[in-house]
């Protein structure tokens, strides 16, 4: 088949920048092939690259006694004591989902299960962070249905539970959803996987599903803005088959029970092309890829489709040749594609043949540890607006407007779409903080969460990036978890444009800030940017996964609140309206600064949370919608009435820092407000559960009558 | 006391019943799909939950003719029990030891939620230690399980109380809200809801214990 001839057009649409073109010309020393060009555009392109974006992440924090590996693998690993490590990772499918919400969602899920599978860790836990445009957007409600469906289609049938996420509207997402999946498993600490290839003349083995043509340039698509011609794109969106990968899992996994794997790598984005040079590059090989070897599911594939295939599914491992015979054997028990499809080689080549033919010859090394790495212009963000006055509003009235609305009513509708108790080890499936899941045969506990607040990130970068980091930490706290470590999947709009690199660049110094103070490091992450459709950007989001450990002999705190129980505050008193959720849905505004966090503070208050489990019966943090909101859900959850003493709305809506609510009998109580003094930790009794109605101050409504709104008005909208 | 637990590709909940049958003190061995006999000596076969074969075509459908089914189906004829839950059930009703299909659920949604289920019979070595007509709360997660069969059908159950549970506030549209049913010698179970989720009291529920604890004690004195 004849090769298009390279062309400034073709390199453009190859999202190849001239610039780079001019360093393929220098490295290569000669035009590139037609499957060069594809090579390089998908291991340049951001989404694999991270080229505007790795300065600054390397600034993170990274490492802690607990951690065994961080990022730069498919997934960080933390220890959890006992020789048991938790693997885990969150990355977003943002353009696919916008584009195909359900393969797009599916295949999310399908990416970062392989991620962590292929580290060795059988997945025990996933999440999803997921961000739409506004409710009543002509798009949203497609989206919202497909988005969910995927997430659970996949997730369900693999059979991992989905214990946590989020769910957001805001206009800024009208033209760019986002999908944020999350995945966690459980290891043998000395039994992890790594992609570095070793030893010469090894066999490079193909498994998996067959390659097609699906998902060819996604990648390139996931780096590039929207705009009206964005239907032309669907065919590059994946297909995803999560029985399959179920199957593909328990393979690798009984595969790696038998010596067999030297290296590992999954195919996600730029699917062959990024899994060899990865484990080429890592290991300092070379690696040679003959082509009529891999398994095809369609006729006549050319060298550049299956070099840039995004077939689900799929995985590349570097194998013992002398125990080959048995890793045939495991495939073949699970009737999956197993083929040697090239070997590892000693110099630093990227060697591509079809039918013996030279389709690519290329350093290596030089695709991936030496992509360009760009350090872009960057203005430091505006300060916000101050804040107007806010009139003083009836605080039921100012409730009923919060759960009424699809940003803060129940998300019963999209969970229940998801099995958030397969594996039959789940201690709190999602709707109320945490989700916790206990390591199976054993005592102890995971606790998972993501958090982020957009408004906040997008009025005060720096305090908005700590705020997630913060938010993640008291989510973890308030099950009785330890905070053990971080992954950040940072989503934000065109880096090319300096106001956006701006919020980058501050909101990660502000989750640097945090996850230093408060001990959280970060092990893993996923950056997407250009999530702008004709030139208008999302809020700035870096949403924070997070995962907490409670000890073989701690409780967690997973109780109720009871009718008689007493209502605690831990943390200081606030009123700070500034960006909160009663602006943006009672009064349409978004003017305020956002909370100031106060890391010192964050610390001692969560160390005194878990020093003081045994008093508490339930607990939560105080975040959007303040104390108000805290107090309903608490009583909600439990089923009881709660009656709160203030009816000012800053004190009730206020959304200050570092707050958590507590139900107490009453001589708990006392002993928590003596702890408190002895532990400098503000205290006080904020009001009291009783009865079946919610008063507010002087303001009262039936609990029932909430509760249904809560339940009802998600499925209201989108039903 | 002796278990086997089939294994299918796309089988999830396999370790989970497993887990159930060991937890009230049977031994529980997994047996492969493509085997072609069942191990000697099982007291019963249990059938999982999940998506075998990740229920392309239709639910339990190409699993019901893989090589083991044949051997289930050999052991219901000759009497053995079995046991299948959620996508077990679906099997089950595929290879044809029990009447009747499982639909799409009626809101065409998945659904996982903790439901209300009415003991409609205390009579079978599954019901035993249940009162009949007591309400136990138990966790359902499917796509399809939507018990549907022809009015002679439901009859015929009825009339010969081979009715196991029935939902409470019926989820998915079943007919006559039937979460479970017995075969006509009353040994094999199929049930939508998994009871091998509410074993522990760590998770706060443990109604589904006690179907396990009184299992394991019938097929004892059995």
């Amino acid at each position: 088949m004849q090769e298009p001839a390279i062309t400034e057009e073709l390199i453009e649409a190859h999202g190849i920048k001239p610039d780079e073109y001019a360093r393929i010309l220098q490295i290569l020393n000669r035009e590139p092939t037609f499957t060069e060009l594809g090579i390089f555009s998908a291991m340049w392109n951001e989404h694999c690259s991270y080229k505007s974006s790795k300065i600054h992440l390397k600034t993170l924090p990274t490492s802690g006694p607990q951690v065994i590996c961080g990022p730069g693998e498919n997934a960080g690993v933390v220890d959890i004591g006992d020789g048991q490590a938790v693997v885990f990772k969150m990355e977003s499918h943002n353009h696919p989902s916008y584009i195909e919400p359900y393969q797009g969602a599916a295949t999310g899920v399908g990416g970062i299960l392989r991620d962590v599978f292929t580290m060795g860790a059988r997945p025990i836990a996933a999440m999803n962070s997921l961000s739409f445009g506004e409710k009543d957007h002509a798009k949203t409600r497609r989206l919202v249905h497909g988005v969910v469906e995927g997430v659970g289609g996949y997730g369900n049938c693999f059979g991992v539970p989905t214990v946590g996420g989020e769910v957001r509207f805001h206009p800024a997402y009208n033209g760019n959803c986002l999908v944020n999946a999350f995945a966690a498993g459980l290891a043998d600490a000395d039994k992890i996987f790594y992609s570095a290839a070793s030893g010469i003349g090894m066999p490079v083995v193909y498994l998996g599903a067959k390659t097609g043509r699906d998902g060819v340039g996604g990648a390139t698509m996931a780096s590039a803005e929207f705009d009206e011609t964005i239907e032309e794109k669907r065919p590059t969106v994946q297909v995803g088959d999560p029985f399959t990968e179920k199957r593909l899992m328990e393979a690798t996994l009984e595969l790696m029970q038998t010596g067999a794997v030297i290296s590992i790598q999954d195919m996600g984005a730029a699917g062959l092309t990024c899994s060899a040079v990865e484990m080429g590059d890592k290991g300092g090989l070379g690696v040679r890829l003959d082509l009529e070897k891999v398994p095809q599911r369609e006729r006549n594939m050319t060298a550049y489709e299956m070099m840039l295939s995004e077939s689900q599914e799929r995985m590349l491992m570097v194998l013992d040749p002398a125990k080959e015979a048995q890793a045939k054997a495991v495939f073949d028990k699970w009737d999956l594609d197993f083929a040697i499809v090239g070997e590892t080689i000693e110099e630093d080549r990227f060697l591509i043949v079809h039918n013996g033919e030279v389709k690519a010859d290329m350093p290596l090394s030089r695709l991936s540890s030496s992509a360009p790495e760009y350090d872009r212009p960057w203005e430091p963000s505006e300060p916000a607006a101050e804040l107007a006055d806010v009139p003083q509003i009836d605080p039921i009235d100012g409730l009923k407007a919060l759960i009424a609305s699809p940003n803060y009513c129940s998300r019963e509708w999209v969970y229940e779409q998801y099995d958030s108790q397969v594996m039959a080890d789940t201690l709190r499936i999602p709707g109320f903080g945490s989700g916790v899941i206990r390591v199976h045969g054993t005592d102890k506990k995971l606790a998972f969460t993501s958090d982020v607040t957009p408004r906040y990130v997008k009025a005060n970068p720096v305090e908005g990036g700590k705020q997630a980091v913060a938010e993640a930490y008291r989510n973890l706290t308030a099950v009785g978890a330890l905070p053990l470590a971080t992954t950040d999947n940072l989503n934000f709009g065109n880096p090319e444009k300096p106001e956006i690199m701006g919020q980058f660049v501050e909101a990660l110094r502000g989750i640097g800030e945090a996850c230093s103070a408060l001990d959280m490091p970060i092990v893993s992450g996923n950056v997407s940017l250009y999530n702008e459709t004709d030139g208008q950007g999302i809020l700035p989001t870096p949403t924070i996964g997070a995962v907490g450990l409670i000890a073989a002999d701690e409780e967690p705190i997973l109780g109720y609140a009871r009718d008689g129980h007493v209502l605690l505050m831990v943390g200081r008193t606030g009123s700070h309206l500034g960006q909160s959720a009663l602006l943006a849905e009672v009064f349409n505004r978004e003017d305020g600064d956002a909370p100031a966090v106060d890391l010192a503070e964050e610390k001692r208050n969560g160390a005194f949370i878990r020093a003081n489990r045994e008093w508490i019966k339930c607990c939560t943090d105080l975040s959007d919608g303040g104390l108000a909101l805290a107090a309903f859900e608490m009583a909600e959850a439990s089923g009881v009435g709660v009656q709160l003493d203030s009816d000012d709305t800053a004190t009730l809506f206020g959304e200050d820092q570092g707050r958590y609510l507590i139900a107490c009998s009453f001589d708990a109580a006392e002993a928590l407000m003596i702890a408190a003094g002895q532990a400098d930790v503000s205290i006080e009794t904020v009001g009291r559960f009783q009865g079946d109605s919610v008063k507010l101050g002087g303001s009262e409504a039936p609990l029932s009558e909430l509760s249904e709104i809560y339940r009802g008005s998600f499925g209201a909208a989108f039903g | 006391m002796k278990a086997a637990v089939i294994v299918f590709p796309g089988s999830n909940c396999d370790r989970d019943l497993a887990e159930g049958f060991r937890k009230a003190g049977l031994d529980v061995q997994m047996v492969w799909h493509k085997d072609t006999a069942l191990p000697s000596g099982i007291d019963i076969v249990g059938i999982p939950g999940g998506f075998s074969f990740g229920d392309y075509l239709r639910c339990g459908a190409i699993a019901a003719n893989s090589p083991i089914c044949n051997e289930v189906k050999t052991h219901a004829e000759r009497g053995g029990y079995a046991f299948g839950v959620c996508n077990g059930f679906q099997v089950l009703t595929e290879t044809k030891i029990l009447p009747g299909a499982l639909l799409r659920n009626a809101g065409l949604k998945y659904i996982c939620r903790t439901v209300g289920l009415n003991v409609a019979e205390s009579q079978s070595v599954f019901t035993r230690g249940y009162e009949a007509g007591e309400t136990i709360r138990i966790p359902i997660a499917h796509h399809d399980g939507n018990y549907t069969a022809d009015a002679a059908t439901l009859d015929q159950l009825e009339a010969e109380d081979r009715v196991a549970f029935r939902y409470t506030d019926n989820p998915n549209g079943s007919d006559r809200d039937i979460a479970g049913i017995l075969s006509s010698n009353r040994r094999v179970l199929g049930m939508m809801p998994h009871p091998e989720r509410a074993c522990d009291p760590a998770q706060g529920n443990e109604d589904g214990a006690r179907l396990f604890a009184h299992l394991t004690a019938a097929l004892a004195e059995a």
